[in-house]
């Protein structure tokens, strides 16, 4: 028998009042686990939706011009230094330090040609890092295989009068149009698309890039980071994020991890009160019995042992069932809040669990603090009464 | 010098005109491996006396030496070893915990000493066996009747061997046989050397006592030494002073 075995037993046969205490701390941990997952989870599915809207990072030769387009027309340009990117160089993007997160690169000639007495612009592009920079194209007909072939941008093809099997021709050289993208309420709705070698020598550009477009995978959003690496290896180019989506997707999501942690905080708030009223109770109904053992030779130390004791065992599980509830709960929740498109399966993460463990039994056992002093404090000879 | 020593104990509750005297001045000498028992009507202060003696409160004023120890010039952890080594306490109301089975209960002391497991065990079987229950061990305390509810309780009293045992209204919820038998056992307990204090309304088991202190309003009003035959139930008073004076 030792203060252990006092614990555990009452614990065991007053089973009401442990069950109370363990209910309000186990709704405080699987609120906050489930926030939290929640959360995360939810970083997770927004960071693979973002790798979905494409290129964010883009790279434009270094120039001295001075933009004169104002309200969407364009004066034209004044280019006093104008520079292009060598293909050469393109493909040192992928030895920075974080080229793992690089998900596509789509270097891109852009020059304009004549089709059917109409001046269009035409992008030389990488169809196969297209598909991945634009996920949202769609296309009447298919994407040309090799090099042959060009896709016209919806405006273009309505305009020019082109479809689907038609051929354009295209500085003296014909081209089938494999295809007609569906708009897209972009430029490209404008613009006829051809494979980049064969756009670099119709335009007269070999070995030459107008720009590049870079999908940088957003797990960490190490973004403004890999800005910086790629200018290093790409000094003849001008680096730019395209951070206002990334920006305005996270700060939503931070707004809404604030608010969870405000919610968190509240229902923790809850449970440790609900532990202190249930502890107190407890307390004054074991009044004589803290008499007795106080009366037995108990040291006050002993009685505040007992009670902070029997607040952490019962914490404890409280800690363990809480994490395992929330993450049940964020498992249920999560379709609820990604559209029933939840990225993979809620993992369960050690590190969470031996927080919520530890956080419970610090929770519990502060809770408890004030009715164990309480008790310990206890004159034994009003506690006993009889004597 | 007396194992038991209290001088002018005095308890007061209240302050101001409010303040109620439940023991005005008590001087008390007992010595080791006595049967005192100590009688009044309700209120005269038997039970503040008794708690008074188990080092639980606090005089107003006087001192209380036992063995020579200033218990109340000693910490509240002073105290509390005090009462584990010194005093076994019996309540009227037997006060088992519901939750720990008779063998758990009666360890209940030892559950702040220095022992293995097996010692414990074996000491609560022992003390249990002296109170005629080694066969009950196992049980609650709401499986067996009020009478060996009293011997468990007497059992939890000395499973620490403590030199005094204070006993308040040991038999007041029992029967006359079961109250006889527990005065037995506590006659027995002191023949072995134990000091008891109790504290009855009974004439018939104070008289199990070979001293007898009545008190009235606070105070000691009849002191005598009694010699009892239970079996005949003949007594005669050999000593006795009406009236407290002080030693």
């Amino acid at each position: 028998m030792t203060l252990k075995n006092i614990v555990i037993n009452n614990l065991r046969r007053r089973k009401a009042r442990a069950v109370f205490v363990l209910v309000g701390l186990l709704i405080g941990v699987a609120t906050v686990i489930g926030l939290i997952s929640l959360v995360q989870e939810m970083k997770k599915d927004i960071n693979h939706k973002l790798e979905m809207y494409g290129a964010n990072i883009l790279i434009v030769p270094k120039t001295e011009n001075l933009s004169l387009t104002y309200g969407g027309m364009s004066l034209g340009g004044f280019s006093f230094d104008m520079q292009e990117i060598r293909q050469e160089e393109v493909a040192k993007i992928k030895t920075i330090k974080n080229a793992a997160n690089v998900a596509a690169v789509g270097p891109m000639v852009l020059g304009p040609v004549t089709v059917g007495g109409h001046r269009i612009l035409m992008a030389g592009i990488d169809f196969t890092a297209a598909q991945i920079l634009r996920p949202w194209w769609s296309v009447k007909g298919k994407f040309p295989a090799g090099e042959d072939g060009v896709i016209i941008g919806a405006d273009a093809a309505r305009i020019i009068g082109l479809k689907p099997g038609d051929k354009v021709i295209l500085r003296g050289r014909a081209l089938p149009v494999t295809g007609v993208l569906e708009a897209t309420g972009s430029q490209d709705d404008g613009l006829i698309f051809a494979p980049l070698a064969v756009a670099q020598g119709i335009l007269g550009k070999q070995g030459r890039i107008s720009m590049v477009e870079v999908a940088a995978l957003c797990s960490g959003c190490p973004i403004p980071e890999m800005v910086k690496q790629i200018s290093a290896v790409l000094p003849s180019g001008n680096v730019m994020a395209i951070q206002q989506v990334v920006k305005g997707r996270m700060e939503t999501i931070g707004h809404f991890q604030k608010f969870s942690y405000g919610v968190s905080a509240l229902v923790l708030l809850v449970g440790c009160l609900m532990v202190l009223v249930t502890m107190m109770g407890s307390v004054r109904e074991r009044t004589i019995e803290i008499g007795i053992f106080r009366a037995m030779g108990y040291r006050k130390s002993h009685v505040l042992r007992i009670i902070l004791l029997e607040a952490g065992i019962v914490a404890a599980v409280a800690g363990i069932a809480g994490y395992f509830a929330g993450v049940g709960a964020t498992a249920l929740l999560l379709p609820l809040f990604t559209q029933g498109q939840g990225h993979g399966a809620v993992s369960l993460d050690p590190v969470m669990a031996a927080a919520a463990f530890l956080a419970s039994i610090i929770l519990g056992i502060a809770a408890s603090l004030y009715p164990a002093l309480m008790a310990s404090r206890l004159d034994p000879n009003e506690a006993l009464r009889a004597l | 010098m007396s194992y038991i020593d209290a001088k002018k104990l005095i308890k007061e509750y209240g302050a101001g005109e409010a303040t109620v005297t439940a023991v005005g001045g008590v001087n008390l000498r007992i010595n080791a491996g006595e049967f005192v028992a100590v009688m009044g009507e309700s209120g005269s202060g038997k039970s503040t006396l008794l708690s008074m003696l188990g080092g639980l409160n606090a005089p107003t004023s006087g001192s209380f030496l036992v063995d020579g120890v200033d218990v109340y010039a000693l910490t509240s952890d002073g105290r509390a070893d005090f009462r584990k080594k010194s005093i076994g306490f019996v309540f009227q109301n037997f006060h088992l915990l519901p939750y720990l089975t008779l063998a758990e209960n009666v360890m209940l002391p030892l559950a702040i000493v220095k022992m293995s497991k097996k010692e414990k065990l074996a000491a609560a079987i022992d003390a249990l066996a002296r109170v005629g229950l080694s066969g009950k061990a196992h049980r609650l305390p709401n499986q067996i009747s009020g009478g060996e509810q009293e011997r468990v309780a007497i059992a939890r009293a000395v499973v620490n061997h403590p030199p005094i045992i204070l006993a308040d209204e040991p038999t007041g919820n029992l029967d006359t046989h079961t109250g006889s038998e527990i005065m037995k056992l506590l006659t027995a307990l002191n023949r072995e050397g134990i000091t008891v204090i109790m504290v009855t309304h009974s004439n018939e088991y104070a008289h199990y006592a070979r001293r007898l202190i009545r008190l009235s309003d606070g105070r000691v009003v009849d002191e005598g030494t009694k010699l009892r035959s239970p079996q005949s139930g003949k007594r005669r008073r050999t000593r006795g002073k009406k009236e407290e004076r002080p030693k």
